[in-house]
């Protein structure tokens, strides 16, 4: 074979040069890695790499600094929207990110999530919905749906002792401060590349210091669901979207 | 031309904390330590600095531990039941090696209590009010010149040891004016620039973090070391005072407010002939406890005077290894010790 038959190689996708190569250790059909894999690629077009920090919950990302060359932090649980602001006060030019899952986010953490977006903080809340406590194994989180059944609501959540699900953009949408609030998934390819759009518009809010924003991203448990990765992605489908619509709630960014 | 002002207690606390170089302060409203925040959301814009009112102690807490981490000098400020809620952060910052100053303006408790000036808080200060095997440098002040005096060497020794310092006053000090003279800054500096968090440029990431999921690689390490750094502040960092000890037959042992009512027994008694000297730790941890040996050495009796139902008592067994006598007094619920009760108790070792 001579040279020149050579099948010319086109680079279609690449670990983002932000992002470290290790293993994933999330589970199988997990939505974290896809969204870190976003983040990632958010952070290397935007050029902020080296002047982002990352702070990260209790719950299934605590080590979520560990996929990215920045700066991490570590919160106490829920407490990551005050460590954050802690951050941001001490370098108001620096990109501060918090990530979050549901129990971290609307449970123990609720009161610093709607106390940061009304003070209109300067960060970019990542959020993370699954509908249950990944890391401790599965149990009712704020955005369990009813009738789901988790360790916790064995029978399905009741929504006469339960309550109902929490819906995080709905509620900070009632706070004047925040500039950008939307909800994404990453079941499927078209809705990643959405998820995408969203996290760089709320990057580029916080570069352009014009405040809080809060992007929700509805994401596959298959593991603490019982079911396949394949049969996550449809569950997230037919199941959650209902419950949590997704859009743009607000993008004064774009003003 | 004299220097010297007329200060409020807690306000002396935030004037010295900005002369110490904190811009940053977070902080939640409670009785009585309501000054602080006041003072600093007042005066932090003066000087460039960052007041923000949390949404509760616990929210304080944690953007105290965010702006640590990134580098900066922080304080956060409370009374007893806030302090209580603060303690899930101040474990953290233990554990993660943030330094950070803390105030707790004592009141009385347990639970709500009431917002007159207590002590019931040494447990919580000097044992770990949080999980964990973490110690917290605690310095007790007795007058308003020393609020700020130790106030600006708080966030020497919180940046000198990457550790957690707490100032433990109570609402009487607090809430007090005395004349003092304003504290120059001590003028030391602490590279931080080997872990703050500051964006990883030119550099390797850092991160600031406490779990430690491997045992024996990681975890005990992190303790081992938080130990080895305690025993270098025991060596180092003890402060305590002492008055008429040398001659004394009788010691009489007091920290912050009590201390005042120690040393003011002891000129009564020494006026009735009897031979009273005070010992006053201004370390609660660590504890002087082998000044106090020393010091105790050959008394008759030792009287510890507290706010609180004798939490003292036991460094204070320990520290002389229960070798004399000691004997208590003090009034819980926001009360105080009268002199007169002292003086009286004191009387009685001789009949």
């Amino acid at each position: 074979m001579s040279s020149n038959t050579r099948i010319k190689e086109q680079l279609i996708m690449k670990r983002p040069d932000s992002m470290f190569e290790m293993k994933n250790h999330y589970c199988p059909g997990c939505g974290h890695g896809i969204i870190h894999n976003m983040l990632g690629e958010c952070i290397d077009e935007l050029g902020v790499q080296e002047n982002t920090i990352l702070v990260a919950p209790v719950g299934c990302a605590v080590m979520a600094f560990l996929y990215f060359k920045m700066d991490g932090c570590e919160a106490p649980h829920g407490r990551v929207p005050a460590v954050a602001t802690g951050i941001k006060r001490v370098h108001p030019d620096k990109i501060v990110l918090a990530y979050q899952g549901d129990g971290d986010l609307l449970a123990i953490g609720m009161a610093e999530t709607i106390h940061a977006a009304n003070r209109g903080e300067n960060i970019t809340v990542i959020f993370v919905n699954n509908a249950n406590y990944g890391m401790t194994g599965g149990q009712m989180a704020p955005t369990t749906l009813p009738g789901q059944r988790t360790k916790t609501t064995p029978k399905g959540r009741n929504t006469s002792t339960e309550g109902f699900p929490i819906k995080a953009c709905e509620l900070i949408n009632t706070l004047e401060a925040p500039v950008f609030i939307e909800r994404c998934s990453v079941h499927n390819v078209p809705n990643i590349r959405k998820t995408k759009r969203a996290l760089k518009k709320a990057l580029e809010n916080q570069i352009e210091k014009r405040g809080y924003s809060f992007v929700e991203v509805l994401s596959m448990c298959p593991t603490n669901w019982g079911m396949q990765p394949v049969d996550g992605t449809k569950w997230l489908e037919e199941s959650m979207i209902p419950a949590f619509p997704l859009g743009n709630f607000r993008d004064r960014g774009a003003e | 031309m004299s220097d010297k002002l007329l200060m409020k207690g807690n306000e002396v606390i935030g004037e010295a904390a900005i002369i110490a170089g904190c811009r940053h302060y977070f902080g939640y409203p409670i009785t009585p330590q309501n000054e602080i925040p006041a003072y600093m959301a007042a005066r932090m814009p003066e000087v460039g600095g960052v007041f923000v009112q949390a949404e509760s102690e616990v929210a304080a807490i944690n953007m105290v531990l965010g702006a640590a981490a990134a580098g900066a000098r922080v304080m956060t400020s409370s009374s007893s039941p806030g302090i209580s809620l603060k303690q899930e952060g101040i474990s953290y910052l233990s554990a993660c090696e943030l330094p950070a100053v803390i105030v707790n303006m004592m009141r009385g408790g347990p639970g709500l209590g009431n917002i007159a000036g207590a002590q019931g808080d040494y447990f919580q200060a000097t044992k770990g009010g949080g999980h964990g095997d973490y110690r917290l440098i605690v310095l007790a002040p007795a007058t308003v010149q020393e609020m700020a005096d130790y106030t600006v060497q708080a966030f020497d020794l919180a940046d000198k040891y990457r550790t957690v310092v707490m100032i433990l006053g109570d609402g009487h000090i607090g809430q007090m004016s005395e004349p003092l003279v304003l504290p120059k800054p001590t003028g030391k500096t602490f590279d931080k620039s080997a872990w703050s968090l500051t964006g990883a440029k030119g550099r390797d990431q850092h991160i600031v973090r406490s779990l430690l999921l491997y045992p024996e690689d990681e975890l005990e390490k992190l303790n081992i070391r938080l130990q080895e750094k305690y025993k270098l502040i025991t060596k180092n960092e003890i402060l305590y005072k002492t008055y008429m000890t040398d001659d004394a037959d009788y010691l009489l042992i007091g920290f912050g407010m009590c201390s005042r009512l120690a040393r003011g027994a002891c000129d009564v008694l020494r006026k009735k002939g009897l031979k009273a000297g005070m010992f006053r730790p201004v370390t609660l941890w660590p504890f002087p406890s082998a000044e106090l040996a020393k010091a105790a050495a050959g008394k008759k009796k030792i009287l510890v005077i507290e706010m609180n139902a004798g939490q003292m008592i036991e460094d204070v067994n320990l520290a002389i290894g229960c070798s004399i006598p000691v004997d208590f007094v003090g009034r819980m619920g926001g009360m105080v010790p009268e002199l007169e009760t002292i003086v009286e108790r004191v009387e009685t070792y001789v009949k």
